[in-house]
């Protein structure tokens, strides 16, 4: 009798316990869940919805044409023109800030002293905004006026003031948008490099010392590389999402509120494309269309290359 | 039998409402529909301006809004002063219940039809009317009804020092190969012949270059920009942004006139607002026309652009905001007046106002007036903002990368035309 009385508020116990580990469960998960649902799949949802209607000047979906929003954007050569820009600009500063910032990072790692003062140094600009900066490049590094910082160093040389943003050919714009993206963000990943080179065990090292593998590139290219495997992969898929979904240095150099329109034509992402459309045009349903084709695209790259890289395979783990 | 031909049929209809009234209560749960519309027991009405660069603007709008209370004292005027991209934040706001009661923009066609500006033909008396500049009330007129009030009427003008055109021994251009010229006649190793924006004048010359050549964009719901003369026009912008004339990479766009007052630049296509700050640097050594013709067959041409005050539909108490612009745009003649020449300069929408001031008796201005009335040009509602960004595609690859003008223009063409049966649909 009395053992079934113990088992059973032994069981009521477990059972509260049980109730108590549930709820906390339910406390600490709803905000989440909640915050999720509403910033993220309501408006998935509503922007999937918005794609497939006629919304001018209206965010309420409803009047539904099937599928012409893409169609009209995917026969549009400005659209497809900003795609075209978005994918080279990508396949050019992706490796570069793959190769700078790992570049940076063996650079900090292996100086003997003020590792510290230089890690700082290197990440600060991390911190600024890119409106911030591109103002910057615009108004002072890259103004056209010959009191231009660039102008005036290549004035030094006796070189004639270069028009560095308004020009097409050659199009020293683009030295313009990859410099601003590499001052920001190379720090950031140079971090995430650092950080890796610091797991290596030193003991891999001195293994590949006794096997007699000598010179700084044989070791960096058979024990430090390979090491970096998981930070590499990450570097270039973190990258390659941020340069797809470039935007602010783009539209405040080449456009941007109070500054003629006629510039931005000449290297367009497709994000400034949509904002275009959605917000000065109030065209929400291409608008969204837009966003679930940039998506789609990013989704589709994210894949290849984690395929390529293996990333995210069991054999990660390993 | 008809109406289930019909597109839209009762049952579709309602469905798209009870949609909307859903969307529209999501919309309203996220921003917050709290906020109360009155303070102490007054109802407060929101007015959205731009930001004017002119001083002494910000305050006086503020005014005004005072002066209505002061004769309204149950209504409170609370004036919004929007920075940087003042028709993205305006549009967005519009899409909310929570936008400004009254606001100044451009009308356009797709705001009319999404239902976010009220008519407004029933605060006009015919004297009114037949005071006001018709082609504005025309082009703030959708379907025969009124949407918005015109507060001021904005142009451009080609500013020049009339002491570098005697220096240099030339006349004020009257033609593109005049103004080519002079150009290059005044362009020095330190200064530039003409500054026409940073992007070489492809969006302030966009629609004024085919008009100087005697051609249009959009008439009779129709396309027609699409011809051998808006090419010429074209063409001669790429021979001018070729010459090494332009100023290019200045701190301030073709609006402001700083380019032309701190001696960048010899001449400046920039807009009447500027005349104050111009004549306070030049005094009475400056000139000003109107953008010269294309050629022989051409005319010469200048914008007739401005602001215009609306209502906004889709707010509580429209008949008060209604009747709040009605006191400030069509009934308060000082208020009018001291807006548009008590700070930059604009043309008075009204006849009566804009023959009724000394300031505008000045050459300048008195010019610039003659001129508006004269050889003034405007886009109606119907032409749509992705309509211009096509076009500007276009001009930006004629000018910057060299592509053939013909083709880039039947390309342009072609997708406005698209535009335009989808806005008439």
């Amino acid at each position: 009798m009395t053992s079934t009385t113990q088992t059973a508020s032994k069981g009521k116990s477990l059972d509260r316990k049980r109730l108590s580990a549930e709820l906390s469960f339910w406390a600490f998960v709803t905000p989440a869940i909640a915050g999720l649902v509403l910033f993220m799949a309501i408006p998935m949802v509503w922007g999937f919805l918005l794609s497939l209607s006629r919304a001018q000047n209206t965010i309420h979906f409803g009047h539904f044409i099937g599928l012409r929003n893409y169609t009209d954007l995917l026969s549009d050569p400005d659209f497809l023109n900003s795609l075209w820009t978005i994918f080279v600009f990508t396949l050019f500063i992706v490796p570069t800030t793959f190769l700078f910032s790992l570049w940076l990072a063996i650079a900090v790692h292996n100086i003997p002293r003020g590792k510290a003062f230089f890690r700082t140094v290197f990440f600060i600009p991390t911190a600024v905004s890119y409106a911030a900066a591109s103002l910057i490049a615009r108004m002072s590094f890259f103004s056209g006026q010959s009191n231009g910082f660039a102008n005036h160093i290549i004035g030094l040389f006796g070189l004639a003031p270069i028009q560095w943003i308004g020009t097409a050919s050659p199009p020293w714009y683009w030295l313009v948008l990859v410099s601003v993206r590499l001052w920001l963000q190379v720090g950031f990943y140079m971090i995430i490099f650092l950080a890796a080179l610091q797991q290596i065990p030193r003991s891999l090292y001195e293994a590949a010392a006794l096997d007699g593998a000598s010179g700084g590139f044989t070791v960096f290219r058979y024990i430090t590389l390979p090491q970096l495997r998981a930070a590499t992969v990450s570097v270039l898929l973190l990258n390659l999402i941020a340069a797809f979904q470039a935007f602010d240095e783009f539209y405040n150099i080449l456009g941007g509120s109070g500054s003629s329109s006629g510039n931005i034509g000449l290297a367009r992402p497709p994000l400034v494309y949509i904002y275009n459309v959605a917000l000065s045009s109030q065209d929400f349903g291409r608008g969204a269309a837009g966003g679930f084709i940039i998506t789609f695209i990013i989704v589709a790259f994210t894949l290849v290359q984690g395929r390529l890289f293996g990333f995210g395979s069991a054999k990660e783990g390993r | 039998m008809n109406s289930v031909a019909n597109s839209s049929t009762p049952s579709m209809r309602t469905r798209r409402e009870i949609i909307r009234t859903f969307t529209f209560a999501c919309g309203a749960l996220l921003t917050g529909c709290a906020s109360s519309d009155y303070v102490d027991g007054k109802l407060v009405l929101t007015q959205w301006y731009h930001q004017y660069g002119e001083k002494g603007t910000f305050q006086a709008v503020h005014r005004y809004a005072r002066e209505y209370t002061k004769v309204n004292p149950h209504i409170i005027v609370k004036v919004v002063w929007i920075p940087g991209d003042y028709g993205t934040k305006l549009a967005t706001a519009l899409l909310t219940p929570d936008g400004p009661d009254v606001f100044e923009n451009q009308l356009s066609q797709a705001m009319v039809e999404a239902g976010q500006v009220a008519p407004l033909d029933d605060l006009f008396t015919p004297a009114d009317l037949a005071d006001f500049n018709s082609r504005d009330t025309a082009l703030n007129s959708v379907n025969g009804k009124i949407y918005a009030v015109k507060m001021i009427d904005d142009m451009g003008l080609l500013f020049y020092r009339k002491s570098q055109f005697k220096a240099a021994g030339i006349q004020p251009p009257s033609t593109m190969a005049e103004l080519l010229t002079a150009a290059k006649e005044l362009t020095t190793s330190n200064r530039k012949g003409l500054y026409l924006g940073n992007d070489g004048g492809i969006s302030a010359l966009l629609n004024i270059l085919p008009w100087s050549a005697n051609t249009d964009f959009l008439v009779d719901n129709r396309i027609v920009f699409n011809n051998p003369r808006t090419v010429a026009a074209y063409e001669a912008l790429v021979q001018l942004n070729r010459s090494g004339t332009l100023l290019m990479g200045a701190p301030t766009d073709w609006w402001d006139p700083s380019a032309f007052t701190q001696g960048a630049a010899a001449m400046q296509w920039c807009g009447l607002w500027a005349y104050p700050a111009i004549y306070k640097a030049v005094q009475d050594d400056l000139g000003a026309v109107i953008w010269p013709a294309l050629d022989a067959a051409g005319v010469p041409v200048t914008f007739l652009g401005g602001w215009s005050a609306m209502v906004n539909a889709n707010r509580p108490h429209v008949a008060e905001a209604k009747k709040f612009l009605q006191w400030q745009w069509i009934q308060n003649r000082k208020i009018q007046l001291d807006w548009c020449v008590g700070y930059g300069f604009h043309v008075p929408p009204r006849h009566s106002l804009a023959i009724s001031t000394a300031k505008l008796q000045q050459p300048v201005p008195a010019y610039a007036v003659k001129m508006l009335a004269k050889y003034g040009k405007a886009l109606p509602p119907l032409w749509s903002s992705s309509m211009s960004s096509d076009l500007t595609s276009a001009l930006t690859n004629i000018v910057k990368l060299g592509h053939p003008a013909q083709q880039e223009i039947s390309g342009a063409a072609a997708s406005c035309r698209r535009e335009l049966r989808r806005e008439l649909e």
